[in-house]
């Protein structure tokens, strides 16, 4: 082949260049169109489904573990179907109720709120939002997207092996996780090790391409400030991924090494250090839960503000707080060692950097309410969650303080007030975020309108039982109920708060039962919901302008960006929204007006038509 | 249901000054909480959706953002800094007191073993004798423990005294604390360790110093037999 004919080839190939898309070119097979999908969209969808499944998973172990709290040592409900090393006669094993803590923790974080948030709203969001046909590398794409069946059928068999799954925590400390001397689980902790291994594998595959998606496929006149803030958060995100992943993968490595093959990194008795794998942990760690909160941000930003039909409070502000938190970020990990014997002076320092990392989430929440200050507010479902974000991201922002602070997490360290915490960052944060960008977008994934009657019935009584579940938890920390109990009435000073268990665990499983609302709305609107326009709310991002769902390829015409993203109400026009796409007044047609050039190595000013 | 927000009772030295910590931090959160969740209803009532209105065409305000970026900051840091004095109070060796008796507690799945210096009054001779689950000291006296753990990673939970500390195998980690009253309290562990973490417990009985001299010395002798 001539240097020439490769180059055309490559062309022919390369996303990257303005304009392209497939569509019509050749008919794919039902294979390549559903299952080995290339299509962003269709990678998205598939995402979706994937973590949605798992959530499904985390929620049951979640149940499962409520039981034995809320009533403890009793049969649990149809335990019988569990084999008597886990749960003989139905009643939950202390080994058992071990794997269900780590698993539940492994698979929310790992294989729910992470896809769901970098997995569907990444791929989804980012070629969309810049205006881009596809992402960067779409076999890529697909191959993040298996990597992360395999990961999850590996955790999921874990389960089944002998010995059981996991049952070090989700954080694995060692020495209890490098040996089943200790835990009695072998096989399982070991494929623990793998499918996060797997699992990294598919989030770095996702992270290059978002990033480099972002930098090279921004549609003429999207430059920096003009892109959404969920794609600015995505590509953050990305970039946390990318550096944060191979920390985790190369401690997972040496613990496995320890595990099998007798190196003894983490293992005192071999002259090694456990604090080692706890530095390594949490340096990804920290990391790991603004990864678990920066695309919620975004989302909600960008809900916020089309609810709201108001410009976005603080555009730049928003952005560099992201930026902030992405570098401070790396240098707080030592909050979740204060009380593991490191130096105490580190101690003193990792409080003060801390306690500067609270600094962007105010900001961030500062922003949000100005935006809703003087806005015109409407209270559809996505907005119900977002707000929802806000009210309880505050929550668990301000729990933070007190464990930042090292003399008060002496106590709360390892208590239920840290469990209380995460899960308004987690549940009340990134879940309600997650939930935002499902119904918001629903409409342009599947091209139909999710109920908003169900909807809204579904987020009151989350909303609702999500507070009982789990803001009783901080007063469980604040009477020193340690975190990871099989049973807490081991100890006489908690045999009082067995009450307090129990409401928690019954409005547990109205908070899982409650998700069944969620479930049908989403498959019921799927199918039967009303049909979806192509900007339903009124929107000013690019995914908007082309039709619900959009086609493969994405754009007919490659956008042309005049304005930033939050133009709403603006007083050039009587609407009370200005897409991004939409020439100002006085331009020629098609766009004339010279929009301002793209940096970085974008090519071609010039809208071209696809061909 | 005990909704309290209030610190349960504390029989340590250090725990009145963790507890006004506390006490501060919450007082500072609970205002700003009531404020900007305030502030957010009231946004709700007073912005939500009328036929005809049109939202504030706004992009943002640099002097609110200095605001908001700066008090925080202030308010963050001074809480930091209230609390350097405790953290080195309770967790910094060069300030712990000299004189403190001297034990070892050593943490092992799902046992805590208490070793007494005996008679001679130091650790690591043939007349030291070791106790299980039970951690037995005078009132208003210092004691130094030094943690081991035998096997994975524990730790040391004193509720009561607002003491938490790991204890991990291959380190020696010391802590200190001092009882203000005698009674019975909590000993426990608060990291997982394995499928017994649950009832991995001890009890902490604080005797006055003449009890606790005499139960040290039947101690010892029953050692001696
Ligand atoms: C607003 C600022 C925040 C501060 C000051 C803060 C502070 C802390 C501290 C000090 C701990 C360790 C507590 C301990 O183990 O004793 C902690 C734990 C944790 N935080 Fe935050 N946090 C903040 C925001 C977040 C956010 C946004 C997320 C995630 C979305 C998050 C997720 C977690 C999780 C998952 C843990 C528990 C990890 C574990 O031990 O299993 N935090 N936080
Ligand atoms: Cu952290
Ligand atoms: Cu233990």
């Amino acid at each position: 082949m001539s240097t020439a004919q490769l180059v055309s080839s490559l062309e022919k190939e390369d996303r990257t260049q303005p304009g392209y898309t497939d569509e019509g070119l050749h008919e794919l097979s039902f294979i390549r169109k559903y299952v080995f999908s290339t299509d962003h969209k269709t990678i998205a969808k598939q995402f979706l489904f994937l973590s949605l499944f798992f959530l499904v998973v985390g929620g049951a172990l979640a149940g499962m573990m409520r039981w034995q709290l809320g009533f403890p040592g009793q049969p649990l409900p149809g335990g019988g179907v569990f084999p008597d090393t886990m749960a003989p006669g139905g009643i939950i094993l202390p080994e058992f109720y071990n794997s269900l803590v780590t698993m539940h923790g492994t698979i929310m974080i790992f294989f729910a709120i992470m896809p769901l948030l970098v997995g569907v709203f990444g791929n989804l969001l980012i070629p969309l939002q810049l205006g881009a046909p596809d992402m960067a590398f779409p076999r890529l794409n697909m191959a993040s997207f298996w990597l992360a069946v395999v990961a999850g059928t590996v955790m999921m068999a874990s389960f089944l092996v002998e010995g059981g799954a996991a049952g070090a925590g989700w954080t694995s400390y060692a020495p209890l996780s490098t040996s089943g001397e200790w835990t009695g689980v072998y096989l399982g902790q070991q494929l623990w090790l793998v499918s996060l291994i797997i699992m990294g594998a598919s989030s770095l595959t996702g992270a290059v391409n978002y990033i480099t998606t972002v930098i090279n496929m921004r549609a003429p006149g999207m430059t920096w400030f003009r892109i959404p803030l969920p794609t600015w958060s995505l590509f953050i995100t990305a970039i946390l991924i990318l550096l944060a992943i191979p920390i985790l993968t190369g401690g997972l490595i040496m613990l496995l090494f320890d595990q099998l093959i007798g190196t003894t990194f983490f293992i005192p008795a071999g002259s090694g250090e456990p604090l080692l794998w706890q530095h390594i942990f949490w340096f990804f760690g920290h990391p790991e839960v603004y990864i678990l909160i920066l695309p919620a941000m975004g989302i909600v930003s960008e809900v916020l503000s089309c609810r709201a039909r108001k410009p976005i409070f603080g555009y730049h502000a928003m952005v560099l707080a992201m930026v902030s938190i992405a570098f401070l970020g790396w240098v707080v990990w030592g909050h979740h060692m204060f009380q593991s014997g490191m130096n105490p002076m580190l101690g003193t320092s990792f409080m003060i950097s801390t306690v500067v990392i609270a600094v962007p989430s105010a900001i961030k929440t500062f922003n949000w309410l100005g935006t809703l200050w003087r806005g015109d507010i409407h209270f559809d479902t996505p907005m119900l969650h977002a707000l929802s974000f806000v009210s309880m991201f505050i929550i668990g922002g301000l729990s933070g303080i007190f464990m930042a602070a090292p003399a008060v997490d002496i106590y709360l360290h390892d208590t239920y007030f840290i469990v209380a915490h995460l899960h308004y960052v987690l549940f009340g944060g990134s879940l309600f975020g997650i939930f935002a960008g499902i119904t918001f977008w629903f409409p342009k994934m599947f091209g139909r309108m999710m109920g908003e009657g169900l909807g809204k019935v579904h987020f009151w009584l989350t909303f609702i039982f999500y507070n009982l579940v789990f803001f009783p938890m901080h007063n469980l920390g604040i009477q020193g109920m340690m975190r990871r109990l099989y049973d807490p009435n081991e100890y006489e000073f908690l045999q009082p708060l067995q009450e307090m268990s129990t409401f928690i665990s019954i409005s547990a499983f109205l908070l899982v039962g409650t998700q069944s609302l969620f479930a049908f709305n989403f498959f019921w609107s799927m199918f039967r919901g009303r049909q979806a326009p192509a900007n339903p709310w009124n929107s000013n991002t690019l995914e908007w302008t082309v039709p619900s769902p959009p086609p493969h390829g994405n754009f007919a015409v490659m956008p042309t960006v005049y304005r930033g993203p939050y133009e709403y109400s603006s007083p050039e026009v009587d609407a009370d929204f200005y897409p991004q796409d939409r020439p100002p007044p006085g331009a020629g047609p098609g766009g004339q007006a010279a929009p301002e050039p793209t940096p970085g190595p974008a090519p071609t000013p010039e809208p071209v038509a696809g061909d | 249901m005990n909704w309290s927000w209030m610190m349960p009772e504390t029989v340590s030295t250090y725990g009145p000054a963790i507890d006004q910590l506390y006490y501060v931090i919450l007082v500072i959160t609970g205002v700003v909480f009531f404020l900007t969740e305030g502030a957010l209803i009231a946004f709700l009532v007073m912005y939500r959706h009328k036929e005809g209105r049109k939202a504030a065409y706004i992009h943002g305000s640099t002097k609110a953002e200095v605001v908001w970026t700066v008090v925080p900051f202030l308010i963050v840091m001074a809480i930091a800094l209230a609390s350097k004095s405790s953290w080195d109070l309770v967790k910094n060796p060069a300030n712990f007191p000299a004189d403190a008796m001297r034990l070892v507690v050593t943490a092992k799945q799902f046992e805590w073993n208490v070793t007494y210096p005996g008679a001679d009054g130091r650790i690591g001779t043939a007349d030291d004798f070791t106790v299980r689950n039970q951690l037995h000291i005078p009132v208003n006296r210092a004691v130094r423990v030094n943690l081991r753990a035998e096997d994975v990673i524990h730790s040391f939970f004193l509720p009561e005294f607002r003491l938490k500390q790991d204890a991990i195998p291959g380190r020696e980690i010391p802590v200190w604390f001092e009882a203000t009253r005698t009674g019975e309290f909590t000993l426990g562990c608060a990291e997982l360790c394995g499928l017994g973490h649950y009832r991995m417990k001890g009890t902490v009985y604080v005797h006055t110093e003449a009890d606790f001299q005499s139960w040290a010395a039947s101690r010892a002798e029953e050692q001696q037999q």
